[in-house]
């Protein structure tokens, strides 16, 4: 009896951790950071997490698209400093031109993507390495290799600007996440995504149209980190291509696996991914205000991202 | 002495037994025929002999030893060799190379001799007929010379026994030649070769005995010569000649009303692949079931999915209620009334990882949404008709569909195609590997569809299957119709008549 009671509880377990394990860790390490941190549970302080994580979260809700087709997009981050390296070109032309440019820019690399993906056969990791590689090229050579300071005011308020008290580049993220949530939940792209991701063979015969959902989802990735890479240089105020989105292909992905993501595709958890994200950051920040170095966060970034692989493995057919 | 014995041998896998007590025995210089349907257990007997299963029950004797092969590399050791469909070598490896891979020759200093590995292989490959520079990567030569190499390194690890899996299935007719010339040189040097195939030409030209297999069990062995080809037919395909004049055993009603003088509801006219399809030409009525017989490779499948749209043709046209829809796409051949029911369900057919509901509703998400909005009503209602239509048992619509019975699973794709309304079902095996009573209610159910004036196309290996729920047979063998069975001759005999007949001599260019 307590045997079988106890075998239930592990099996109830292995099936709740991957699933909600991060609201968990989220919970944990919010409780230590209110009791052991100083001045953590500040206004000022929650704003600048949530300010931080923001396009990092924008880039995550893509990358989950794309990771439910069983695919991956290394190139999010190249696609940011695209969109960096030509908003001070076109600013000239006003906020919208700059805007509607940069968005540009990211349906071409995902157009580009797409069609490397789905019509050509090349695997996404190869498909899109082409464009991580070169897209950031691509991005110091417009940019001319300058950091420029970006001094329109309509952008500025973009990125440091508050709506009813929260942050603009807060809400832009949380009202993509409400659309991406919709967009799996609700809608026939959205359910044709994720029967692509679970066995595209099968989707192919049922008579979908496979390569046009492929294409669609890789631009979307794109277009959603251009729209960061925007917000980015709005916030700094200013466009550095050598340096927007580095690495945040990585950040992405850690946040869609820890958030409960399988890389096999076939499902997405788009709040999973947000609170992957949360989780991180607030992994980051807490190392930070204890002082530990930067080697010790990554090595901690490490070991979650470890965990939260194990935890999600996929069990071998019995 | 045998040189290879495999006696009451017998492996389990979880729900199917492979195999059942099987012996098989192989003599020195001798070419024998290993035969059956799919899922007859010849594969598992081959890696049973080859060291990839460890046998559950019974004995394997070796050169008259009791032998016991760990690992496949055991088995190569003590002289045992494998020629898989699939060429395993190493495509991006210069053929000299993967010829001598492991066993490469060195100079004084222990270093690799090139130069003496390329004449060796020169040499030893041209009494393969492989004349190509063997110092360009394998990958770069024809399939045909590749699986020549692989023989060729084979028989150098000094093989006894060679197991050749269906050698020619990828070759062209002179590369047959020089395969059968070699298989000859192997059988005069006293090598034992277990040679599968589909093809009953070959294994009367090349074969001296035969062992056939059928549902894991050994169903006759003896001299090839002895058995004619129509008893061979019968004994792969399953049913004792006696057996097939029982009637009723399958739940197809025997009574149909096909309105022959109908159009054509499909018109499959010239479909031609590559070396796989061969001008196949039918037609199907609304409200008939057309059988496409043969054996495994006959191009039964690969006809079905070219319909669909999804096997390439190199050639022909496919019409549908009238419209010419030449080589239709996938999305084309839904969009206009054709639904196919793959043979793999679990890798073409279900999307395991997603619900009942949604794999029900996958087809036809456009129907049921506007503007691109999902209505889960609409789905409901769609879900709900057909999971009592076909008495899907589920725990509920949101139930995985991997989580559920093989049975389960097939009805809930044959719930995805017929939510599209089709006007032509074609259907894969679709009672292989479901339990009888989901076997009888799937082949009523085709009975109905037909009733209903949609026009069936079924493949099944099972004669009597194929032949109670046909209206009319098309008789395929290596992808090109060899006879059509209509009125009084649809019957199991004639069947395996046609299927066993020689090959005319055009065709064995």
């Amino acid at each position: 009896m307590t045997t079988a009671t106890l075998t239930l509880t592990t099996r109830d377990l292995r099936a709740w951790l991957p699933k909600y394990g991060v609201y968990l860790a989220i919970v944990l390490l919010v409780l230590y950071n209110i009791f052991f941190t100083p001045y953590f549970l500040t206004w000022s302080n929650l704003r600048i997490q949530l300010i931080q994580v923001a396009p990092v979260v924008i880039v995550a809700l893509g990358m989950a698209l794309v990771i439910g087709t069983e695919g991956i997009d290394l190139s999010v981050g190249s696609v940011m400093a695209l969109a960096a390296a030509l908003i001070p070109l076109y600013l000239g032309y006003g906020v919208a031109a700059a805007v509607l440019v940069s968005l540009l820019a990211g349906v071409a690399v995902g157009l580009i993507n797409g069609v490397l993906v789905a019509r050509v056969g090349l695997q996404p990791i190869v498909a899109t390495l082409a464009l991580f590689v070169g897209g950031r090229g691509l991005a110091v050579v417009i940019s001319g290799g300058q950091l420029k300071d970006v001094r329109n005011p309509d952008l500025i308020r973009l990125g440091s600007g508050d709506l009813l008290g929260i942050p603009i580049l807060v809400w832009v993220a949380a009202v993509l996440v409400l659309v991406v949530a919709f967009v799996v939940r609700r809608t026939v792209f959205g359910r044709r995504l994720l029967a692509i991701g679970g066995n595209r063979r099968a989707t192919e015969l049922a008579g979908l149209p496979v390569k046009r959902v492929l294409i669609t989802v890789y631009v979307i990735c794109s277009v959603l980190a251009s729209i960061a890479g925007l917000l980015s240089v709005a916030r700094i105020q200013s466009s550095d291509a050598s340096a927007v989105g580095l690495l945040i292909e990585l950040s992405a992905i850690t946040a869609v696996v820890v958030g409960g993501t399988p890389l096999t595709g076939g499902r997405v958890r788009v709040l999973g991914t947000v609170a992957g994200a949360l989780l991180m950051q607030l992994v980051i920040a807490t190392m930070i205000k204890h002082n530990l170095p930067p080697s010790t966060t990554e090595i901690a970034q490490a070991v979650i991202i470890l965990v939260a692989v194990y935890v999600a493995r996929e069990r071998k057919a019995r | 002495m045998p040189l290879l014995e495999v006696s009451d041998v017998s492996k389990t896998f979880p729900g199917v037994r492979a195999l059942d007590q099987v012996s098989f025995t192989l003599n020195p210089g001798e070419v024998h025929a290993l035969v059956g349907e799919n899922g007859a257990g010849k594969s598992t007997l081959i890696k049973v002999i080859t060291g990839v299963y460890q046998p559950d029950d019974g004995e394997l004797r070796y050169q008259g030893e009791p032998a016991r092969f760990g690992t496949p590399m055991d088995a190569q050791h003590a002289g045992i060799s494998t020629i898989y469909q699939e060429v395993n070598l190493i495509p991006l490896m210069s053929v000299s190379h993967n010829l001598f891979l492991g066993r490469e020759p060195r100079n004084r200093l222990g270093l690799l001799d090139e130069g003496r590995m390329h004449r060796e292989a020169r040499a030893i490959l041209a009494g393969y007929g492989v004349t190509a520079d063997i110092r360009l990567p394998l990958g770069t030569l024809a399939l045909g010379a590749q699986q020549m190499v692989a023989l060729a390194r084979a028989v150098m690890i000094d093989a006894k026994v060679v197991i050749m899996d269906e050698p020619t299935s990828s070759l062209e007719p002179r590369e047959v030649e020089t395969l059968f010339g070699v298989i000859r040189e192997l059988h005069a040097r006293g090598i034992g070769i277990v040679y599968v195939s589909h093809r009953l030409d070959e294994l009367y030209r090349i074969c001296d005995a035969v062992t056939i297999l059928r549902d894991g069990r050994v169903v006759h062995t003896g001299r090839l010569a002895d058995l004619e080809r129509i008893r061979l037919v019968a004994l792969m395909l399953g049913r004792e000649m006696s057996e097939i004049r029982r009637e009723g055993a399958t739940a197809f009603s025997s009574e149909k009303a096909v309105d022959t003088g109908a159009a054509p509801i499909l018109r499959a006219s010239g479909l031609t692949s590559r070396r796989k399809l061969h001008d196949i030409t039918f037609d199907v009525r609304p409200g008939e079931v057309v059988g496409l017989g043969g054996l495994l490779g006959a191009g039964r499948s690969e006809t079905i999915k070219a319909i669909g749209g999804a096997y390439p043709l190199d050639d022909g046209d496919v019409q549908v209620d009238g419209v010419d829809l030449k080589r239709p796409t996938t999305v084309q051949a839904v969009r206009n009334g054709i639904a196919v029911q793959p043979e793999d369900r679990k890798a073409e057919g279900i999307v395991a990882g997603l619900s009942v509901r949604e794999n029900i509703a996958l087809a036809v998400l456009p129907k049921v949404s506007r503007l691109g909005l999902v209505s889960d009503a609409r789905i409901d209602a769609i879900v709900e008709r057909y999971m009592t239509r076909l008495r899907i048992k589920a725990s509920s619509p949101d139930q995985l569909v991997g989580d559920l019975s093989g049975g389960n699973q097939q009805k809930v794709l044959l719930a995805r195609l017929l939510a599209t309304g089709p006007k032509v079902l074609l259907l894969d095996e679709p009672t292989r590997g479901i339990d009888v009573g989901a076997k009888a209610e799937v082949q009523s159910l085709i009975d109905e569809l037909a009733a209903e004036g949609i026009g069936v196309v079924l493949v099944s290996s099972d004669a009597e299957e194929l032949i109670e729920g046909a209206d009319r047979v098309v008789v395929l063998r290596d992808g090109v119709v060899v006879g059509t069975l209509t009125g009084a001759s649809v019957t199991t005999e004639d069947l395996m008549a046609t299927i066993a007949a020689a090959a005319p001599p055009e065709e064995a260019e």
